[in-house]
C-alpha cells in the first residue's frame, strides 16, 4: 500500500508522519506539494508544520497549491486523507472538510499530551479504534480552535461527522470540545492533535496514534 | 494602476481573542471609553487597468478571507 505524506514549505512533521506509515506496515511516498503527481498512492497524509509561515490565515495558501488540486479530485473518487494539525488547516481551507481552525481562545502556543473520546471508529482512518475508545496523543498548537456557524456545528454533529472529541480539558477553546471531523463518506479525516507522534514507546506517551496508521492499509484493501 | 482596498474581520458570531487582547491592555492604559475592539486584516492591491468588481470579489471572497468564520469589504476607487 502506498501512502503519500505531502511536503509544503513549511511542513515539519512529514517525516514522523512517514515513519509511522512504515511502522504500520506501508509503504511511504514522498510528494511535492508543486508538482501535480500524486505517484499512484492508495491514500495521503497532509502533515503538521507551519506551511507558509502561517501566512494570510494558517494553511489558506497551502490549500492552492498546485497539488491539492489533485487531492481533491482524488478524494471526490474516495480516496482517503488525513490532515494532521497543519494538514487539517489545510482541508478546511482546501473546502474538504467543514469549519475553520482559529487562534486558541488563551492566546497560547499548547503542547501536551492530550486525551482524545473516539466517537467514530467506521472512518477509513478510524477503524482499528473502538467507538467511545478513549486515546492518548500529544496535541501541539496556536491556531487549534476549531469554529463554525452553530447551524453547522448542529448539521455535523446530527450527521455524526465529528470523529474525536477533547477530554480532561480543551487545550484550544474548540467548540464542543471538537478535536477532528470528518467528509460525509469518512474518507477525509482531519484532526488537530498528533497521531504520527505517538506511534513508539520510546518517543511519545503511548503507541496508540499507530491505529490511523493500520486503519487506512484495512481501507485501501476493502475500496 | 489603481488601488483596491479590502478589509476583512472576523464575523460577529466568531469570538476574537486577539481584540480582547487588546481591549484589556486599553482598559489597563486608562482609555475606559473603549467598549470593544475587533482585529481585522487589511489589504492593498495595486491593479493594472480598470478594476474588474467580480473579480477583485471573488479573490476578496475565496482567498483574502475565509467566509466560513470572516466577513470582507471591497473598496474600489471612485471615479
Amino acid at each position: 500500500m502506498r501512502i503519500g505524506v505531502i511536503t509544503f514549505p513549511g511542513s515539519l512533521d512529514d517525516v514522523d508522519a512517514a515513519r509511522a506509515v512504515r511502522l504500520a506496515g506501508g509503504e511511504p511516498v514522498a510528494l511535492w506539494h508543486a508538482d501535480h503527481d500524486l505517484k499512484d498512492v492508495d491514500a495521503v497524509v497532509l502533515p503538521g508544520g507551519f506551511s507558509y509561515g502561517d501566512y494570510l490565515r494558517a494553511g489558506a495558501i497551502a490549500a492552492r497549491s498546485p497539488l491539492m488540486a489533485d487531492v481533491v479530485a482524488a478524494a471526490g473518487d474516495g480516496m482517503p486523507v488525513l490532515g494532521i494539525c497543519n494538514g487539517f488547516q489545510v482541508l478546511c481551507e482546501a473546502g474538504l472538510l467543514p469549519g475553520a481552525l482559529t487562534r486558541n481562545s488563551h492566546l497560547h502556543f499548547r503542547n501536551r499530551d492530550q486525551v482524545l473520546v473516539v466517537e467514530r471508529a467506521d472512518t477509513a482512518w478510524t477503524q482499528d479504534y473502538r467507538p467511545g475508545q478513549r486515546i492518548v496523543i500529544p496535541v501541539k498548537n496556536g491556531e487549534g480552535r476549531y469554529v463554525a456557524a452553530d447551524a453547522d456545528l448542529d448539521r455535523l454533529e446530527g450527521e455524526g461527522r465529528v470523529v474525536f472529541r477533547y477530554a480532561g480539558g480543551n487545550p484550544n477553546g474548540s467548540s464542543r470540545d471538537i478535536a477532528g471531523v470528518t467528509s460525509e463518506n469518512g474518507r477525509v479525516v482531519g484532526l488537530m492533535p498528533h497521531p504520527e507522534h505517538a506511534i513508539e514507546d520510546l518517543t511519545g506517551p503511548s503507541t496508540d496514534g499507530l491505529g490511523f496508521f493500520t486503519s487506512v492499509l484495512k481501507a485501501v484493501v476493502a475500496a | 494602476m489603481s488601488r483596491v482596498v479590502v478589509d476583512v474581520v472576523l464575523k460577529p458570531e466568531i469570538s476574537d481573542p486577539q481584540g480582547q487582547a487588546v481591549l484589556g491592555a486599553l482598559g489597563r492604559l486608562g482609555h475606559d471609553s473603549v467598549r470593544s475592539v475587533r482585529q481585522g486584516k487589511h489589504f492593498v492591491l495595486e491593479v493594472e487597468g480598470t478594476p474588474d468588481e467580480a473579480e477583485l470579489k471573488q479573490i476578496a471572497e475565496t482567498l483574502l478571507a475565509n467566509p466560513v468564520i470572516e466577513d470582507v469589504e471591497l473598496h474600489l476607487p471612485k471615479d
